[in-house]
């Protein structure tokens, strides 16, 4: 329980970029959406990237399918980081697969222990301010935008790129983590330019999980022959 | 059923399945500590893409880019968390207000 409230704290900070995040998702997706199906999608979904990317293209005029798809592609990095986490969570498989909800982003980095251990009390504490302001924000957003204007106009978006850039600095200590995020930024910014939306993160991520395979791990000190 | 209402539906079990599948995959065998770390790639990808992606797909280079360079002015200076989040907003929005 404790872990779950270092994690609750942990994640205070980001409560004002998912809140106002939140809010221009709110902004945007009102008048496609209607009112009510933004704060459903933002209670069930609850992963501003892929909410985003569909948002995207319904404004666009988009069918569900294509919508569908354009958040599925941003899902496309959970399978890397589930494969990382998994081992760390609790229980059966239907335990496990119910505590997998609590997986996003920010919380993900903020459970790394940063030796490529991950702390599930953390995971889930994390996940708890951060997506109660996501919803809190859509509302806002839903019901004060006409107020608000234009949410690009006060810099919003440009809050989860700084948070994440926060969280590499504590992340990025050790010569392999720094390795690693060289990889990651490289790779996505190669697939940038050209690959559909949400695959140059799944790329990094992917590649970036071949780290765990034993063959290309630096030994440990002191590793067992048996483990 | 509209579009949106279906999206919303298939999204919300897909982005759980996504998050499902792959901590099952492994199921409870320790993959044990190993010296790449995954969330730094993750991170610094994120930053990469959260900073330069262009609406509807591509590359771009906007005022985010110098909102992020303020905010890592203000990351190396040990600024705390929020102000480094706040600086870079603030100067992402005093750019765009000048452009």
């Amino acid at each position: 329980m404790s872990d779950i409230r270092t994690g609750v704290r942990a994640g205070l900070p980001m409560v004002l970029p998912s809140f106002a995040i939140g809010i221009s998702f709110g902004v945007l997706a009102q008048p496609v959406m209607g009112s009510v199906a933004p704060i459903v999608m933002s209670i069930v979904v609850c992963s501003g990237a892929a909410q985003f990317a569909a948002l995207t293209v319904l404004i666009a005029g988009g069918g569900a399918i294509p919508a569908i798809l354009a958040g599925m592609l941003m899902n496309g990095r959970w399978l890397p980081m589930g494969l990382a986490i998994g081992p760390y969570l609790k229980g059966g498989p239907w335990r496990r697969a119910l505590e997998s909800w609590t997986l996003v982003d920010a919380s993900f980095a903020l459970a790394s222990n940063g030796d490529g251990t991950y702390d599930r009390g953390k995971l889930i504490g994390a996940t708890i301010p951060q997506c109660s302001s996501w919803v809190l924000g859509t509302v806002a957003g839903v019901l004060g935008g006409s107020l608000l204007g234009d949410p690009q106009a006060l810099g919003l978006d440009a809050m989860f790129p700084a948070f994440f850039l926060v969280l590499l600095f504590e992340e990025a200590r050790t010569r392999p983590a720094i390795a690693a995020s060289a990889i990651g930024a490289v790779i996505a910014l190669a697939l940038l330019p050209w690959a559909p939306p949400g695959i140059p993160v799944v790329a990094a991520a992917a590649a970036a999980l071949l780290g765990l395979h034993p063959r290309f791990a630096l030994p440990r000190p002191a590793q067992v022959a048996t483990a | 059923m509209s579009a949106v209402w279906i999206t919303i539906l298939v999204l919300a079990v897909g982005t759980w399945s996504a998050k499902a599948v792959g901590t099952l995959v492994l199921g409870t065998r320790d993959l044990s500590p190993r010296a790449l770390s995954v969330t730094a790639a993750i991170l610094a990808a994120l930053v990469v893409y959260e900073t330069l992606s262009a609406e509807g797909g591509g590359i771009t280079l906007d005022a985010r880019a110098a909102g992020l360079g303020a905010g890592l002015l203000a990351a190396l200076a040990k600024a705390p968390m929020i102000v480094v989040i706040v600086v870079a907003a603030a100067v992402t929005a005093g750019l765009r207000a000048l452009t």
